[in-house]
Protein backbone atom coordinates (compact mmCIF):
# COMPACT_ATOMS: atom_id res chain seq x y z
CA UNK A 1 0.00 0.00 0.00
CA UNK A 2 1.62 3.57 -0.81
CA UNK A 3 0.99 5.99 2.06
CA UNK A 4 2.51 8.42 -0.08
CA UNK A 5 -0.80 9.32 -2.01
CA UNK A 6 -4.23 7.68 -2.07
CA UNK A 7 -6.73 7.49 -4.61
CA UNK A 8 -10.10 9.50 -4.60
CA UNK A 9 -12.31 5.97 -4.73
CA UNK A 10 -9.80 4.34 -1.83
CA UNK A 11 -10.92 7.34 0.41
CA UNK A 12 -14.22 7.92 -0.38
CA UNK A 13 -14.94 4.15 0.72
CA UNK A 14 -13.81 4.36 3.82
CA UNK A 15 -15.83 7.58 4.49
CA UNK A 16 -18.98 5.73 3.27
CA UNK A 17 -18.35 2.51 4.89
CA UNK A 18 -17.70 4.16 8.19
CA UNK A 19 -20.73 4.81 11.11
CA UNK A 20 -18.37 4.65 14.29
CA UNK A 21 -15.82 6.78 15.07
CA UNK A 22 -13.31 6.53 18.24
CA UNK A 23 -11.12 9.49 18.19
CA UNK A 24 -8.11 8.86 20.76
CA UNK A 25 -6.77 12.07 21.52
CA UNK A 26 -10.00 14.25 21.52
CA UNK A 27 -10.10 17.27 23.32
CA UNK A 28 -13.22 18.93 25.60
CA UNK A 29 -11.07 22.27 24.49
CA UNK A 30 -12.97 23.59 21.89
CA UNK A 31 -10.40 25.32 19.78
CA UNK A 32 -8.66 22.34 19.61
CA UNK A 33 -8.11 20.78 16.11
CA UNK A 34 -9.91 17.42 17.29
CA UNK A 35 -12.67 18.92 18.68
CA UNK A 36 -13.26 20.96 14.63
CA UNK A 37 -12.51 17.54 13.32
CA UNK A 38 -15.76 15.85 16.01
CA UNK A 39 -17.96 18.53 15.49
CA UNK A 40 -18.15 18.58 11.62
CA UNK A 41 -17.66 14.68 11.85
CA UNK A 42 -21.10 14.67 14.11
CA UNK A 43 -22.79 16.83 11.89
CA UNK A 44 -22.32 14.95 8.49
CA UNK A 45 -24.14 11.56 10.83
CA UNK A 46 -20.97 9.75 12.19
CA UNK A 47 -20.94 8.70 15.35
CA UNK A 48 -17.65 9.82 17.39
CA UNK A 49 -16.33 8.17 20.37
CA UNK A 50 -14.16 10.13 22.24
CA UNK A 51 -11.00 8.27 23.91
CA UNK A 52 -8.68 10.55 26.19
CA UNK A 53 -7.69 8.90 29.58
CA UNK A 54 -7.11 12.40 31.20
CA UNK A 55 -11.01 13.05 30.49
CA UNK A 56 -12.52 9.84 30.98
CA UNK A 57 -15.89 10.21 32.03
CA UNK A 58 -16.80 13.87 31.33
CA UNK A 59 -18.75 14.21 28.03
CA UNK A 60 -17.74 16.43 25.09
CA UNK A 61 -20.36 17.03 22.52
CA UNK A 62 -22.98 14.91 24.23
CA UNK A 63 -20.16 11.50 23.72
CA UNK A 64 -18.67 10.13 27.10
CA UNK A 65 -14.68 10.08 27.19
CA UNK A 66 -13.49 6.57 27.38
CA UNK A 67 -10.23 6.07 28.60
CA UNK A 68 -9.40 3.43 26.37
CA UNK A 69 -10.25 1.84 22.76
CA UNK A 70 -10.99 -1.50 24.69
CA UNK A 71 -13.72 0.09 27.29
CA UNK A 72 -16.02 1.50 24.03
CA UNK A 73 -18.39 -0.55 24.44
CA UNK A 74 -19.78 -0.26 20.92
CA UNK A 75 -18.71 -1.55 18.17
CA UNK A 76 -15.46 0.84 16.45
CA UNK A 77 -15.79 1.15 12.20
CA UNK A 78 -12.67 3.56 12.31
CA UNK A 79 -9.86 4.49 14.78
CA UNK A 80 -8.96 8.48 14.17
CA UNK A 81 -5.47 9.20 15.51
CA UNK A 82 -5.03 12.61 17.15
CA UNK A 83 -1.51 11.56 18.74
CA UNK A 84 2.15 11.83 17.66
CA UNK A 85 3.69 9.61 15.17
CA UNK A 86 5.18 7.38 18.42
CA UNK A 87 1.89 6.99 20.12
CA UNK A 88 0.40 6.02 17.28
CA UNK A 89 2.13 2.47 17.33
CA UNK A 90 0.44 1.08 20.72
CA UNK A 91 -2.89 2.73 19.38
CA UNK A 92 -3.13 0.77 16.17
CA UNK A 93 -2.29 -2.40 18.22
CA UNK A 94 -4.91 -1.68 20.33
CA UNK A 95 -7.48 -0.18 17.16
CA UNK A 96 -6.38 -4.14 15.96
CA UNK A 97 -6.99 -5.78 19.52
CA UNK A 98 -10.91 -4.12 19.46
CA UNK A 99 -11.96 -5.31 16.20
CA UNK A 100 -11.52 -1.50 14.25
CA UNK A 101 -12.02 -2.15 10.36
CA UNK A 102 -9.82 1.42 9.59
CA UNK A 103 -7.08 2.83 11.05
CA UNK A 104 -7.07 6.41 10.33
CA UNK A 105 -3.93 8.93 11.37
CA UNK A 106 -4.15 12.42 11.39
CA UNK A 107 -2.38 14.78 9.04
CA UNK A 108 1.07 15.30 10.44
CA UNK A 109 1.22 11.60 12.06
CA UNK A 110 2.54 8.76 10.53
CA UNK A 111 4.19 5.44 11.58
CA UNK A 112 4.10 2.89 9.03
CA UNK A 113 5.39 0.38 11.32
CA UNK A 114 2.41 0.33 12.82
CA UNK A 115 0.67 0.87 9.50
CA UNK A 116 2.07 -2.30 8.39
CA UNK A 117 0.57 -4.28 11.33
CA UNK A 118 -2.53 -3.11 11.54
CA UNK A 119 -2.42 -3.77 7.30
CA UNK A 120 -1.36 -7.32 8.00
CA UNK A 121 -4.14 -7.86 10.59
CA UNK A 122 -7.00 -6.61 7.45
CA UNK A 123 -7.51 -2.97 8.51
CA UNK A 124 -7.41 -0.27 5.86
CA UNK A 125 -4.81 2.61 7.09
CA UNK A 126 -4.79 6.04 5.77
CA UNK A 127 -2.08 8.47 7.14
CA UNK A 128 -1.01 11.98 7.61
CA UNK A 129 -4.89 13.23 6.44
CA UNK A 130 -7.66 14.56 8.41
CA UNK A 131 -11.06 12.91 7.82
CA UNK A 132 -12.68 16.21 8.08
CA UNK A 133 -11.16 17.82 5.33
CA UNK A 134 -11.22 14.58 3.26
CA UNK A 135 -14.95 14.40 3.76
CA UNK A 136 -14.94 17.95 2.82
CA UNK A 137 -13.08 17.89 -0.55
CA UNK A 138 -14.93 15.10 -1.80
CA UNK A 139 -17.94 16.48 -1.19
CA UNK A 140 -16.78 19.87 -2.21
CA UNK A 141 -17.90 21.51 0.63
CA UNK A 142 -13.97 22.73 1.30
CA UNK A 143 -14.21 24.54 -1.74
CA UNK A 144 -16.63 26.99 -0.62
CA UNK A 145 -13.55 28.26 1.31
CA UNK A 146 -11.77 28.68 -1.83
CA UNK A 147 -9.56 25.63 -1.29
CA UNK A 148 -8.48 23.62 -4.00
CA UNK A 149 -10.07 20.24 -4.26
CA UNK A 150 -8.95 18.47 -7.08
CA UNK A 151 -12.07 17.56 -8.03
CA UNK A 152 -13.98 17.66 -11.56
CA UNK A 153 -17.48 16.29 -11.99
CA UNK A 154 -20.02 17.12 -14.33
CA UNK A 155 -22.48 15.47 -12.21
CA UNK A 156 -24.89 17.51 -9.90
CA UNK A 157 -23.02 17.54 -6.18
CA UNK A 158 -23.61 14.11 -4.05
CA UNK A 159 -22.81 14.36 -0.31
CA UNK A 160 -19.44 12.07 -1.18
CA UNK B 1 -0.76 15.65 -1.50
CA UNK B 2 -2.81 15.14 -4.86
CA UNK B 3 -5.03 12.48 -3.85
CA UNK B 4 -7.23 13.30 -7.36
CA UNK B 5 -6.19 12.46 -11.04
CA UNK B 6 -4.55 15.60 -12.65
CA UNK B 7 -6.30 17.56 -15.65
CA UNK B 8 -4.51 19.35 -18.11
CA UNK B 9 -3.99 23.24 -18.13
CA UNK B 10 -7.70 23.91 -21.08
CA UNK B 11 -9.70 21.54 -18.78
CA UNK B 12 -8.93 23.14 -15.63
CA UNK B 13 -9.51 26.27 -17.57
CA UNK B 14 -13.20 25.31 -17.98
CA UNK B 15 -13.73 23.14 -15.23
CA UNK B 16 -11.94 24.12 -11.85
CA UNK B 17 -14.08 24.87 -8.97
CA UNK B 18 -17.25 24.74 -11.05
CA UNK B 19 -19.91 21.57 -11.31
CA UNK B 20 -23.85 21.66 -11.88
CA UNK B 21 -25.71 23.10 -9.55
CA UNK B 22 -26.70 20.56 -6.94
CA UNK B 23 -30.34 21.39 -6.31
CA UNK B 24 -31.41 22.80 -9.86
CA UNK B 25 -29.21 20.76 -12.51
CA UNK B 26 -27.91 24.50 -13.92
CA UNK B 27 -24.29 23.81 -15.97
CA UNK B 28 -23.06 27.68 -16.03
CA UNK B 29 -22.05 28.73 -12.51
CA UNK B 30 -24.88 30.57 -10.96
CA UNK B 31 -24.68 34.19 -9.99
CA UNK B 32 -25.23 34.24 -6.45
CA UNK B 33 -26.51 37.59 -5.58
CA UNK B 34 -27.03 37.59 -2.28
CA UNK B 35 -25.72 39.16 0.65
CA UNK B 36 -26.22 36.44 3.48
CA UNK B 37 -26.78 32.86 3.59
CA UNK B 38 -29.13 31.24 6.27
CA UNK B 39 -28.64 29.08 9.00
CA UNK B 40 -30.07 25.66 10.06
CA UNK B 41 -30.11 27.03 13.64
CA UNK B 42 -28.21 28.79 16.16
CA UNK B 43 -25.19 25.69 16.66
CA UNK B 44 -24.69 25.94 12.79
CA UNK B 45 -24.65 29.24 12.94
CA UNK B 46 -21.88 29.42 16.29
CA UNK B 47 -20.19 26.24 14.35
CA UNK B 48 -19.73 28.52 11.30
CA UNK B 49 -18.98 31.80 12.97
CA UNK B 50 -15.97 29.39 15.01
CA UNK B 51 -15.15 28.18 11.29
CA UNK B 52 -15.49 24.29 12.93
CA UNK B 53 -17.98 23.92 9.67
CA UNK B 54 -17.52 24.85 5.96
CA UNK B 55 -20.65 27.24 5.34
CA UNK B 56 -21.66 30.51 4.52
CA UNK B 57 -22.37 33.41 6.62
CA UNK B 58 -21.81 36.73 4.48
CA UNK B 59 -20.42 37.58 0.79
CA UNK B 60 -17.82 39.52 2.61
CA UNK B 61 -16.50 36.41 3.71
CA UNK B 62 -17.66 33.50 1.23
CA UNK B 63 -20.03 33.70 -1.75
CA UNK B 64 -20.21 30.20 -3.42
CA UNK B 65 -20.11 31.95 -7.13
CA UNK B 66 -16.85 33.75 -5.91
CA UNK B 67 -15.66 30.67 -4.52
CA UNK B 68 -15.70 28.73 -8.06
CA UNK B 69 -13.65 31.95 -9.10
CA UNK B 70 -11.13 30.76 -6.14
CA UNK B 71 -10.94 27.04 -6.95
CA UNK B 72 -10.61 27.90 -10.08
CA UNK B 73 -7.64 30.17 -9.74
CA UNK B 74 -5.80 27.86 -7.31
CA UNK B 75 -6.26 25.38 -9.70
CA UNK B 76 -5.02 26.55 -12.40
CA UNK B 77 -2.02 27.81 -10.44
CA UNK B 78 -1.25 24.23 -8.77
CA UNK B 79 -1.92 26.39 -5.67
CA UNK B 80 -3.97 24.51 -2.07
CA UNK B 81 -6.46 27.42 -1.58
CA UNK B 82 -7.46 31.32 -3.01
CA UNK B 83 -9.05 34.16 -1.54
CA UNK B 84 -10.46 36.56 -4.01
CA UNK B 85 -10.59 40.42 -3.68
CA UNK B 86 -12.12 43.52 -5.19
CA UNK B 87 -9.14 44.37 -7.31
CA UNK B 88 -5.77 43.53 -8.09
CA UNK B 89 -4.26 46.48 -5.51
CA UNK B 90 -6.54 44.43 -2.08
CA UNK B 91 -5.47 41.54 -2.99
CA UNK B 92 -1.91 42.72 -2.67
CA UNK B 93 -2.94 44.26 0.70
CA UNK B 94 -4.49 41.32 1.85
CA UNK B 95 -1.41 39.18 1.30
CA UNK B 96 0.82 41.20 3.30
CA UNK B 97 -1.89 41.53 6.29
CA UNK B 98 -1.83 38.50 7.06
CA UNK B 99 2.24 38.42 7.22
CA UNK B 100 2.58 41.98 9.07
CA UNK B 101 2.71 43.92 11.97
CA UNK B 102 3.45 47.81 11.97
CA UNK B 103 6.91 47.83 12.09
CA UNK B 104 7.55 45.18 10.12
CA UNK B 105 9.79 45.33 6.44
CA UNK B 106 9.43 43.69 3.32
CA UNK B 107 11.84 43.85 -0.59
CA UNK B 108 10.28 45.01 -3.26
CA UNK B 109 11.78 44.75 -6.71
CA UNK B 110 11.78 47.82 -8.11
CA UNK B 111 10.50 46.77 -11.54
CA UNK B 112 6.90 46.64 -10.57
CA UNK B 113 3.55 48.30 -11.68
CA UNK B 114 3.59 51.80 -11.08
CA UNK B 115 0.34 51.70 -8.98
CA UNK B 116 2.09 49.05 -6.81
CA UNK B 117 4.90 51.16 -6.42
CA UNK B 118 2.89 54.00 -4.97
CA UNK B 119 0.34 51.24 -2.70
CA UNK B 120 3.51 49.96 -0.95
CA UNK B 121 5.39 53.34 -1.06
CA UNK B 122 2.69 55.53 0.25
CA UNK B 123 -0.54 53.98 1.82
CA UNK B 124 1.33 51.01 3.01
CA UNK B 125 3.86 53.54 5.08
CA UNK B 126 0.41 54.75 6.83
CA UNK B 127 0.31 50.90 8.31
CA UNK B 128 3.92 50.78 9.69
CA UNK B 129 5.06 48.41 6.57
CA UNK B 130 8.46 49.74 5.16
CA UNK B 131 9.15 48.61 1.99
CA UNK B 132 12.62 48.33 0.22
CA UNK B 133 12.52 48.44 -3.36
CA UNK B 134 15.76 46.83 -5.47
CA UNK B 135 16.72 46.27 -8.94
CA UNK B 136 15.69 42.69 -9.50
CA UNK B 137 18.06 41.84 -12.36
CA UNK B 138 20.64 41.13 -9.81
CA UNK B 139 19.61 38.46 -7.18
CA UNK B 140 22.18 39.55 -4.62
CA UNK B 141 20.11 42.49 -3.86
CA UNK B 142 17.53 41.02 -2.28
CA UNK B 143 19.93 39.31 -0.06
CA UNK B 144 21.73 42.50 0.55
CA UNK B 145 18.27 44.45 1.59
CA UNK B 146 17.24 41.44 4.38
CA UNK B 147 16.80 42.72 7.87
CA UNK B 148 15.69 40.74 10.48
CA UNK B 149 12.16 42.32 10.65
CA UNK B 150 11.77 41.04 6.92
CA UNK B 151 8.58 39.49 6.43
CA UNK B 152 8.62 38.49 2.34
CA UNK B 153 9.95 39.26 -1.10
CA UNK B 154 7.42 40.66 -3.24
CA UNK B 155 8.22 40.40 -7.50
CA UNK B 156 6.03 40.58 -10.82
CA UNK B 157 8.04 37.45 -12.61
CA UNK B 158 6.72 39.17 -15.87
CA UNK B 159 7.38 42.97 -14.83
CA UNK B 160 4.98 45.54 -16.33
CA UNK B 161 5.49 48.06 -18.15
CA UNK B 162 7.03 44.83 -19.81
CA UNK B 163 10.62 43.03 -20.86
CA UNK B 164 11.52 42.75 -18.14
CA UNK B 165 11.68 38.88 -16.33
CA UNK B 166 12.50 38.15 -13.06
CA UNK B 167 15.02 34.90 -12.23
CA UNK B 168 12.35 33.18 -9.71
CA UNK B 169 13.93 30.39 -9.08
CA UNK B 170 16.66 31.83 -7.66
CA UNK B 171 14.91 35.05 -5.80
CA UNK B 172 13.07 31.82 -4.09
CA UNK B 173 16.06 30.70 -3.04
CA UNK B 174 17.06 34.01 -1.26
CA UNK B 175 13.67 34.25 0.43
CA UNK B 176 13.93 30.29 1.62
CA UNK B 177 17.09 31.28 3.19
CA UNK B 178 15.76 33.92 4.93
CA UNK B 179 12.64 32.01 6.11
CA UNK B 180 10.21 34.28 4.82
CA UNK B 181 8.24 33.80 1.58
CA UNK B 182 8.19 34.81 -1.78
CA UNK B 183 5.19 36.87 -3.08
CA UNK B 184 4.74 36.98 -7.34
CA UNK B 185 2.69 38.98 -9.04
CA UNK B 186 1.88 36.42 -11.77
CA UNK B 187 -0.90 38.98 -13.78
CA UNK B 188 0.99 39.58 -16.84
CA UNK B 189 2.11 36.19 -17.43
CA UNK B 190 -0.82 34.62 -16.42
CA UNK B 191 -0.49 30.72 -14.78
CA UNK B 192 -1.09 29.69 -19.01
CA UNK B 193 2.28 31.02 -19.13
CA UNK B 194 4.08 30.94 -15.93
CA UNK B 195 2.93 28.99 -12.70
CA UNK B 196 5.25 30.34 -10.25
CA UNK B 197 4.81 27.50 -7.87
CA UNK B 198 6.77 25.20 -9.77
CA UNK B 199 10.13 27.68 -9.53
CA UNK B 200 9.69 27.99 -5.52
CA UNK B 201 7.11 30.59 -4.66
CA UNK B 202 5.00 30.70 -1.99
CA UNK B 203 2.21 33.15 -2.76
CA UNK B 204 1.10 34.28 -6.04
CA UNK B 205 -1.04 37.40 -6.86
CA UNK B 206 -3.01 38.20 -9.32
CA UNK B 207 -5.27 41.33 -11.05
CA UNK B 208 -7.65 39.14 -12.47
CA UNK B 209 -8.85 42.56 -14.37
CA UNK B 210 -6.26 42.03 -16.91
CA UNK B 211 -5.58 38.91 -19.03
CA UNK B 212 -7.49 35.96 -16.66
CA UNK B 213 -11.03 37.93 -17.30
CA UNK B 214 -9.32 39.04 -20.57
CA UNK B 215 -12.20 41.55 -21.49
CA UNK B 216 -11.57 44.39 -19.74
CA UNK B 217 -15.39 44.24 -18.15
CA UNK B 218 -14.57 43.45 -14.59
CA UNK B 219 -12.04 44.26 -11.62
CA UNK B 220 -10.85 41.39 -9.63
CA UNK B 221 -8.26 40.42 -7.67
CA UNK B 222 -6.77 37.17 -6.09
CA UNK B 223 -3.99 35.71 -3.51
CA UNK B 224 -3.20 32.35 -4.20
CA UNK B 225 -1.23 30.08 -1.66
CA UNK B 226 1.05 26.83 -2.68
CA UNK B 227 0.26 25.19 0.91
CA UNK B 228 3.90 24.35 1.33
CA UNK B 229 5.43 27.11 3.47
CA UNK B 230 6.34 26.22 7.13
CA UNK B 231 5.16 29.26 9.12
CA UNK B 232 6.55 27.61 12.19
CA UNK B 233 9.71 27.73 11.17
CA UNK B 234 10.55 31.23 12.36
CA UNK B 235 8.38 33.27 15.10
CA UNK B 236 7.78 35.79 12.27
CA UNK B 237 4.67 35.00 11.56
CA UNK B 238 2.37 35.43 14.83
CA UNK B 239 -1.18 35.79 12.95
CA UNK B 240 -0.50 32.26 11.62
CA UNK B 241 1.09 31.03 14.60
CA UNK B 242 -0.17 32.58 17.65
CA UNK B 243 -3.99 32.53 19.33
CA UNK B 244 -5.92 34.53 18.07
CA UNK B 245 -7.95 36.74 20.22
CA UNK B 246 -11.31 37.26 17.48
CA UNK B 247 -11.22 33.65 17.45
CA UNK B 248 -11.26 32.73 20.65
CA UNK B 249 -7.09 31.51 21.16
CA UNK B 250 -7.37 29.65 17.98
CA UNK B 251 -4.01 29.25 15.66
CA UNK B 252 -4.44 29.20 12.30
CA UNK B 253 -1.49 27.35 11.51
CA UNK B 254 -1.77 24.44 14.00
CA UNK B 255 -5.69 24.09 13.01
CA UNK B 256 -5.90 24.51 8.97
CA UNK B 257 -2.20 23.28 8.07
CA UNK B 258 -1.43 23.72 4.61
CA UNK B 259 -4.70 26.02 4.12
CA UNK B 260 -3.91 28.36 7.13
CA UNK B 261 -2.67 31.55 4.75
CA UNK B 262 -6.06 31.40 2.52
CA UNK B 263 -8.24 30.79 5.42
CA UNK B 264 -6.25 33.51 7.69
CA UNK B 265 -6.85 35.89 5.05
CA UNK B 266 -10.40 34.93 4.40
CA UNK B 267 -10.96 35.23 8.04
CA UNK B 268 -9.29 38.54 9.53
CA UNK B 269 -8.18 40.38 6.48
CA UNK B 270 -11.42 39.98 4.11
CA UNK B 271 -13.08 40.02 7.53
CA UNK B 272 -11.88 42.86 8.54
CA UNK B 273 -10.27 45.12 5.95
CA UNK B 274 -13.40 44.07 3.40
CA UNK B 275 -12.40 44.09 -0.15
CA UNK B 276 -14.68 41.37 -1.30
CA UNK B 277 -15.67 40.66 -4.65
CA UNK B 278 -18.57 40.94 -6.42
CA UNK B 279 -20.62 37.97 -7.28
CA UNK B 280 -21.57 39.19 -10.56
CA UNK B 281 -17.43 40.40 -11.06
CA UNK B 282 -16.90 36.77 -10.09
CA UNK B 283 -18.96 35.17 -13.17
CA UNK B 284 -17.88 37.31 -15.44
CA UNK B 285 -14.64 36.60 -15.05
CA UNK B 286 -14.88 32.87 -14.35
CA UNK B 287 -16.51 33.31 -18.04
CA UNK B 288 -13.47 35.02 -19.34
CA UNK B 289 -10.81 32.51 -18.02
CA UNK B 290 -12.49 29.47 -19.99
CA UNK B 291 -10.76 30.99 -22.97
CA UNK B 292 -7.70 32.25 -21.59
CA UNK B 293 -5.42 29.32 -22.98
CA UNK B 294 -6.76 30.26 -26.74
CA UNK B 295 -6.28 33.74 -26.04
CA UNK B 296 -3.20 33.69 -24.51
CA UNK B 297 -1.67 32.20 -27.34
CA UNK B 298 -3.44 34.77 -30.26
CA UNK B 299 -2.08 37.57 -27.41
CA UNK B 300 1.53 36.27 -27.55
CA UNK B 301 1.33 35.59 -31.37
CA UNK B 302 0.55 38.82 -32.13
CA UNK B 303 2.42 40.59 -29.80
CA UNK B 304 5.96 38.92 -31.36
CA UNK B 305 4.63 40.04 -34.97
CA UNK B 306 4.11 43.60 -33.52
CA UNK B 307 7.26 43.64 -31.50
CA UNK B 308 9.22 42.68 -34.79
CA UNK B 309 7.52 45.15 -37.13
CA UNK B 310 8.43 47.63 -34.45
CA UNK B 311 11.77 46.51 -34.19
CA UNK B 312 12.13 47.04 -38.21
CA UNK B 313 10.53 50.41 -38.06
CA UNK B 314 12.85 53.54 -38.70
CA UNK B 315 10.87 55.79 -36.96
CA UNK B 316 11.33 53.07 -33.86
CA UNK B 317 14.59 53.66 -31.80
CA UNK B 318 14.17 50.20 -29.31
CA UNK B 319 11.88 47.73 -28.39
CA UNK B 320 11.43 45.91 -25.26
CA UNK B 321 10.33 42.57 -25.28
CA UNK B 322 11.49 39.06 -24.15
CA UNK B 323 10.28 37.33 -26.89
CA UNK B 324 12.68 39.18 -29.17
CA UNK B 325 16.04 37.72 -29.32
CA UNK B 326 17.49 41.00 -29.34
CA UNK B 327 16.81 41.23 -25.37
CA UNK B 328 18.56 40.87 -22.87
CA UNK B 329 15.85 38.91 -20.90
CA UNK B 330 15.40 36.50 -24.10
CA UNK B 331 17.14 33.43 -22.12
CA UNK B 332 14.93 34.11 -18.75
CA UNK B 333 11.62 34.07 -21.28
CA UNK B 334 12.76 30.73 -22.23
CA UNK B 335 12.91 29.32 -19.29
CA UNK B 336 10.16 30.87 -17.27
CA UNK B 337 7.84 31.84 -20.08
CA UNK B 338 8.70 28.56 -22.43
CA UNK B 339 4.76 29.27 -24.57
CA UNK B 340 5.29 33.18 -25.26
CA UNK B 341 6.45 36.30 -23.71
CA UNK B 342 3.01 37.82 -22.94
CA UNK B 343 1.22 40.91 -24.62
CA UNK B 344 2.30 43.70 -23.04
CA UNK B 345 5.40 46.04 -24.15
CA UNK B 346 7.09 49.10 -24.88
CA UNK B 347 8.62 50.41 -27.00
CA UNK B 348 10.34 54.00 -27.45
CA UNK B 349 9.43 56.20 -30.17
CA UNK B 350 12.26 59.00 -32.38
CA UNK B 351 11.50 62.13 -31.16
CA UNK B 352 10.53 61.93 -27.82
CA UNK B 353 7.52 63.42 -25.81
CA UNK B 354 5.99 64.67 -29.30
CA UNK B 355 6.26 61.60 -31.24
CA UNK B 356 4.61 59.25 -27.99
CA UNK B 357 1.66 61.91 -28.01
CA UNK B 358 1.43 62.22 -32.16
CA UNK B 359 0.92 58.36 -32.09
CA UNK B 360 -1.48 58.07 -29.43
CA UNK B 361 -3.10 60.28 -30.36
CA UNK B 362 -3.41 58.91 -34.08
CA UNK B 363 -4.35 55.34 -33.43
CA UNK B 364 -7.55 54.35 -34.78
CA UNK B 365 -8.37 50.79 -34.30
CA UNK B 366 -5.92 50.41 -31.11
CA UNK B 367 -7.58 52.34 -27.65
CA UNK B 368 -6.20 55.04 -26.03
CA UNK B 369 -6.69 54.37 -21.97
CA UNK B 370 -5.10 52.63 -18.77
CA UNK B 371 -5.76 49.75 -18.74
CA UNK B 372 -4.02 46.01 -20.41
CA UNK B 373 -5.09 42.79 -21.07
CA UNK B 374 -7.83 43.57 -22.87
CA UNK B 375 -8.90 41.36 -26.14
CA UNK B 376 -8.93 45.17 -27.64
CA UNK B 377 -5.27 46.18 -28.30
CA UNK B 378 -4.32 48.96 -26.02
CA UNK B 379 -1.91 51.70 -25.67
CA UNK B 380 -0.69 54.27 -23.94
CA UNK B 381 2.37 57.02 -23.19
CA UNK B 382 3.10 57.74 -19.89
CA UNK B 383 4.76 60.47 -19.64
CA UNK B 384 1.70 62.23 -20.75
CA UNK B 385 -0.72 60.16 -18.91
CA UNK B 386 -0.19 58.17 -15.56
CA UNK B 387 3.12 59.68 -15.15
CA UNK B 388 2.47 63.37 -16.00
CA UNK B 389 3.46 64.79 -12.52
CA UNK B 390 6.49 63.26 -12.80
CA UNK B 391 9.95 65.10 -13.84
CA UNK B 392 11.86 63.85 -16.63
CA UNK B 393 14.73 62.35 -14.33
CA UNK B 394 11.85 60.45 -12.22
CA UNK B 395 10.20 59.80 -15.65
CA UNK B 396 13.21 57.72 -16.93
CA UNK B 397 13.57 56.22 -14.12
CA UNK B 398 10.27 54.54 -13.31
CA UNK B 399 10.78 53.47 -17.19
CA UNK B 400 8.14 56.21 -18.61
CA UNK B 401 11.10 58.37 -20.49
CA UNK B 402 9.83 60.77 -22.54
CA UNK B 403 9.85 58.40 -25.52
CA UNK B 404 8.08 55.40 -23.90
CA UNK B 405 5.00 53.86 -25.20
CA UNK B 406 3.58 51.10 -23.91
CA UNK B 407 1.38 48.25 -26.27
CA UNK B 408 -0.90 46.14 -24.85
CA UNK B 409 -1.51 43.75 -28.02
CA UNK B 410 -4.88 42.55 -28.39
CA UNK B 411 -6.39 39.44 -30.53
CA UNK B 412 -7.59 41.00 -33.34
CA UNK B 413 -6.26 40.18 -36.66
CA UNK B 414 -2.49 41.21 -36.68
CA UNK B 415 -2.35 43.08 -39.83
CA UNK B 416 -4.42 45.29 -38.59
CA UNK B 417 -3.14 45.97 -35.49
CA UNK B 418 0.52 46.46 -37.22
CA UNK B 419 -1.35 48.55 -39.94
CA UNK B 420 -2.78 50.53 -37.32
CA UNK B 421 0.26 51.62 -35.69
CA UNK B 422 2.34 52.16 -39.13
CA UNK B 423 -0.37 54.66 -39.76
CA UNK B 424 -0.04 56.19 -36.65
CA UNK B 425 4.30 56.51 -36.74
CA UNK B 426 3.58 57.20 -40.57
CA UNK B 427 2.65 60.85 -38.73
CA UNK B 428 5.59 60.90 -36.50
Amino acid sequence: MDHERYDDTYIRAILRETKIIAMVGASSNWNRPSYFAMKYLQRKGFRVIPVNPREAGKEILGETVYASLAEVPDKIDMVDVFRNSEAAGPVADEAVAVGAKILWMQLGVRNDAAAARAEAAGLKVVMNRCPKIEFGRLSREIGWMGINTGVISSKRRSQL
Amino acid sequence: MADTPSYGFETLAVHAGAAPDPVTGSRATPIHQTTAFVFDDVDHAASLFNLQVFGNIYTRLTNPTVAVLEQRLAGLEGGRGAVAAASGHSAQMMAFHVLMEAGDHFIAAKQLYGGSLTQFGQSFKKFGWDATTVDATNVQNFRDAMRPNTKAIFIENLANPGGVVVDVEAVAAVAHEAGVPLIVDNTLATPFLARPFEWGADIVVHSLTKFLGGHGNSLGGMVVESGKFDWAQNDKYPSLTEPNASYHGLKFYETFGDMAYSVAIRAQSLRDLGPALSPMNAFLILTGIETLPLRMERHCDNALKVAEFLEAHPKVDWVSYAGLKSSRFYDLGKKYLPRGAGAVFTFGVKGGFESGVTIVENVELISHLANIGDTRSLIIHPASTTHRQLGEAELIAAGAGPDVVRLSVGIETVDDIIRDLDQALSRV
